[in-house]
C-alpha cells in the first residue's frame, strides 16, 4: 500500500514540478493554439518528459524498497532492524514469586551469520539469555530453559519490558515485536522495515549482476543466447508455418464459397480457443520437445493469419476488382496484382497480433515443460527461489516482445506505405 | 433486368432499355437515384448478366468484363500499391507488353492529363482531381473501344469538376472513343452529352432522349461560355423539372405505402 501511495505522490509531484520548470518555455506550434484540448484526441500528445520520469520512478521505487546500492542511502525505505537489541521479561513462579531477566538479541543480515553473544546469567532464578536472528526472520525462544525454575516447574512469563503479556498477546519493543504462543513461549520478530526481502524482490543491481553472470556462464547447460534464441526460433518457425498455411487458407476462404463454407466453422471454433489450452493436448500428442512447441505455435498463428488474409480479401474494394478485369487482367493477374497487395495491410496487422500471441504462448509452453528457453529459465529459477533470475527473465521477455513489435511495425511502414491512406 | 431479394420479392431494376450507340458517340445518362443507371452501366461493362435481352458489341455478345470496354469509377479504383505510371501502364502490362512497347504511349497520356511531373508519385500523394486524371489515363492506355464512366467527377469539388469536364471533352475529341457517362449533375450531363438519356425509376426505363450540340461546342470553347447559350438554360430547366416530378412521384409513393 505504501509504495502505491508513494508512486501516486511521485506522479502528482512530477507533474507539478515539470509544469513549474517548463512554465516559460511553451512551444508555439499549432496545437498550443487550440483552446479545446479536453476531448480532442489529436491534441493529446504523449509527454516525453512524463515517460522518462515514469521509467526513472519505477527504478527508483524498486531501488528504494530493496535498499539498492545504486541509490543514495537517504532515499532508501527503512530497512529491517539489524544490530543488537534487548528486552526484559518477567517470570512468575507458581508461588507468585517474580524475577526479571534480560534477553540480548543480535539481528544479523542473512548473508553474514553471527552467533548469539555470551551473556552473564545475572542474578535471581530467571537467567539472562541471548538470541541470534537473521534479518526478516523470527524465532521462538525457550527463554526459561536456563532458568532455575522453568516452565516444567510451573513458572510462566507474565510480562515483557514491564508490560504484562498472556498467551496470544503481543508486546512491541523498540526493535522487535514479541508475541507469546499459546503454550507460553516468546516469539521474537525483529522489525522488518519497509524494504522487500531479496527473496521477494532483489535490488536492481543484483538483477544486473546476475544477468552478467548468466551471459558469461550460461544457465543450466545453455548460454543465455541459446535460451532466448531457442524461444525466438520456436516463435519464428511456428509463425512462418502458420502463415504458410493460414494465408493461402484465408485467401481461399475469401475467394471460394466452398472453401469458406468448409473452413468457417473450423476457424470460428478454433479462434477463440486460447493456445494455452492446447498445451496439454499437444504435450500428450507430440511430447515436450521442439516438435510439440512448434505445433502449438503453428496452431496459435494459423487461425489469426487465416482470418487476417480472409478479411484482407473481403476488404478489396469491388471497383478495384472491376477495374482490373476491365483492363484485361486474368484471374491469376488479379490475384497477383490486386488481391495480394490489397490484403497486405490486413496481413501485417494479423502478423503483428500473431507474433505477440506466439511469443506469449512460447513462454507459457516453456513454463510447463522445456529443456531450454526463456520460459524454462524463469520457471526453473523460481523453483530455486532465484528471484533475481526470474525478474531478469521477465525483463528480457518483455524487451524481446517489444523488439518484435517494433520490428514488425518498421517492416509494415517499409513494405506497406499505402496502409490507411487509400 | 430483374433480381430476387432475400425476402422473396424481386426488383425490376431495368425494363425495356434499348439503345444503339454509334462509334465515337458521347452519351450521358441522367436520372434520379435508384433509376438503374449504375445497373445499366454494370450490364454494359459485363459485371452483371442481364435477365432478358443482350448487349452486342463489335458483332459479339457481351458476357463478361473485357479490355474492349474500359471503366472509370467514381473513386477508389486506383491501385495504391503502384505508382502513377504503374497504374497507367496496368492494362498494357497485363497483356504482357514490355516497357519498350507501352512506355511512349503511357508517357504521352500522362502528358495529356497533365501529370507529367507526378509519374513516380504514389497514388495517395495525389489530390482527388489528380487521381481521377490517373484513372482516365489508365483507361485510355488500354485503348478500349468504349469507355464507361460511372459518375467519374462525382467526388470532386465544383471547381476541379469544371476543369475535368473540359479534359473529358478534350480526350473524347482527340481519341474519338465512344463514351457512356453516368452523372447526377444536370449541367454535366448537358455539357458532356452528345446524346443525353434521362431515365425514370421503378422500373428503370428510358424516359426521354436528347441530342445536344453543347459537347461539340465545348470542345473548342470555354465551358462557361457554353453554359451561357440560351438553349442550355431551357434544356436544363426542362430536365430539372422532369427529374423533380420523378422525385416527387417516388416520395409520394413511399408516403402512400406508409
Amino acid at each position: 500500500m505504501i509504495p502505491i501511495l508513494i508512486y501516486v505522490a511521485i506522479f502528482i509531484a512530477a507533474f507539478f514540478a515539470v509544469k513549474l520548470v517548463t512554465a516559460g518555455t511553451q512551444r508555439h506550434d499549432f496545437t498550443s493554439l487550440k483552446t479545446v484540448t479536453f476531448g480532442d484526441e489529436s491534441a493529446v500528445v504523449s509527454d516525453r518528459k512524463a515517460s522518462i520520469i515514469s521509467i526513472v520512478a519505477i527504478f527508483a521505487l524498486w531501488g528504494a524498497f530493496t535498499g539498492s546500492a545504486l541509490l543514495p542511502g537517504f532515499l532508501h525505505a527503512p530497512g529491517p532492524f539489524v544490530g543488537e537489541g534487548t528486552f526484559t521479561y518477567t517470570v512468575e513462579t507458581s508461588d507468585g514469586e517474580r524475577d526479571d531477566a534480560t534477553v540480548t538479541v543480535v539481528v544479523h543480515p542473512a548473508d553474514a551469520p553471527a552467533d548469539a553473544p555470551e551473556v552473564a546469567p545475572g542474578d535471581g532464578f530467571a537467567k539472562d539469555d541471548s538470541v541470534a536472528i537473521a534479518a526478516y526472520r523470527s524465532q521462538l525462544a525457550r527463554l526459561d530453559k536456563n532458568d532455575e525454575i522453568g516452565r516444567g516447574e510451573g513458572a510462566r512469563i507474565v510480562a515483557v519490558n514491564g508490560e504484562s503479556i498472556e498467551p496470544g498477546g503481543v508486546v512491541q519493543t523498540d526493535f522487535a515485536r514479541v508475541a507469546m504462543s499459546q503454550r507460553g513461549t516468546l516469539n521474537i520478530e525483529p522489525d522488518k522495515g519497509w524494504q522487500m526481502e531479496p527473496i521477494w524482490l532483489p535490488a536492481p543491481e543484483n538483477v544486473g549482476s546476475r544477468l552478467a553472470e548468466i551471459i558469461t556462464d550460461g544457465f543450466r547447460n545453455y548460454t543465455l543466447w541459446e535460451h532466448l534464441g531457442f524461444s525466438l526460433f520456436r516463435v519464428i518457425a511456428g509463425f512462418v508455418l502458420g502463415s504458410l498455411v493460414g494465408i493461402p487458407l484465408g485467401y481461399a476462404m475469401g475467394l471460394s464459397n466452398w472453401f469458406r463454407g468448409w473452413f468457417d466453422p473450423i476457424v470460428e471454433f478454433m479462434r477463440p480457443v486460447p493456445p494455452l489450452a492446447l498445451i496439454p493436448l499437444v504435450i500428450i500428442w507430440a511430447g515436450i520437445g521442439e516438435g510439440g512447441k512448434i505445433i502449438l505455435l503453428f496452431l496459435a498463428a494459423l487461425w489469426i493469419m487465416a482470418i487476417a488474409a480472409r478479411s484482407g480479401v473481403s476488404g478489396v474494394n469491388i471497383s478495384k476488382v472491376h477495374a482490373a478485369y476491365s483492363l484485361g487482367a486474368s484471374k491469376w493477374q488479379l490475384m497477383r496484382h490486386v488481391i495480394i497487395p490489397n490484403s497486405l495491410p490486413e496481413i501485417f496487422t494479423g502478423a503483428r497480433v500473431a507474433m505477440g500471441v506466439c511469443w506469449g504462448t512460447v513462454v507459457a509452453a516453456e513454463l510447463v515443460a522445456a529443456e531450454k528457453g526463456a520460459g524454462m529459465m524463469i520457471m526453473v529459477a523460481s523453483r530455486f527461489q532465484n528471484t533475481d533470475i526470474v525478474i531478469m527473465g521477465i525483463i528480457l521477455i518483455g524487451v524481446i516482445g517489444f523488439g518484435i513489435d517494433i520490428l514488425m511495425r518498421w517492416a509494415e511502414r517499409v513494405l506497406v506505405p499505402w496502409k490507411g491512406r487509400s | 433486368m430483374r433480381f430476387d431479394l432475400p425476402n422473396g420479392t424481386s426488383v425490376q431494376a431495368l425494363k425495356d432499355v434499348s439503345l444503339h450507340l454509334k462509334e465515337g458517340e458521347l452519351m450521358s445518362v441522367l436520372g434520379p437515384s435508384g433509376c438503374g443507371k449504375t445497373t445499366l452501366l454494370n450490364i454494359v461493362a459485363g459485371f452483371l448478366a442481364p435477365t432478358e435481352g443482350q448487349i452486342v458489341m463489335n458483332g459479339h455478345t457481351v458476357s463478361g468484363p473485357d479490355a474492349e470496354r474500359g471503366m472509370v469509377f467514381q473513386r477508389g479504383a486506383l491501385f495504391e500499391w503502384m505508382s502513377v505510371r504503374e497504374n497507367v501502364s496496368f492494362g498494357p502490362r497485363m497483356k504482357g507488353q514490355r516497357e519498350a512497347q507501352y512506355g511512349a504511349e503511357v508517357d504521352h497520356l500522362l502528358d495529356i492529363v497533365g501529370l507529367q511531373d507526378f509519374k513516380e508519385k504514389a497514388i495517395y500523394e495525389l489530390s482527388g482531381g489528380m487521381q481521377q486524371r490517373v484513372a482516365l489515363a489508365r483507361c485510355l492506355a488500354n485503348d478500349p473501344d468504349v469507355i464507361l464512366m460511372d459518375e467519374p467527377l462525382g467526388a470532386l469539388d465544383a471547381l476541379t469538376r469544371e476543369k475535368m469536364q473540359s479534359l473529358v471533352l478534350k480526350l473524347w475529341k482527340e481519341t474519338g472513343k465512344t463514351i457512356i457517362l453516368i452523372t447526377h449533375s444536370v449541367e454535366e450531363a448537358l455539357l458532356l452529352g452528345e446524346r443525353l438519356l434521362v431515365m425514370a425509376p421503378r422500373p428503370g426505363r428510358i424516359h426521354k432522349e436528347y441530342r445536344l450540340p453543347f459537347a461539340d461546342m465545348g470542345v473548342g470553347q470555354d465551358l462557361r461560355d457554353v453554359k451561357k447559350h440560351p438553349e442550355f438554360a431551357t434544356n436544363r430547366e426542362e430536365i430539372l423539372g422532369m427529374i423533380w416530378d420523378m422525385e416527387e412521384e417516388i416520395m409520394g409513393r413511399t408516403e402512400a405505402a406508409q
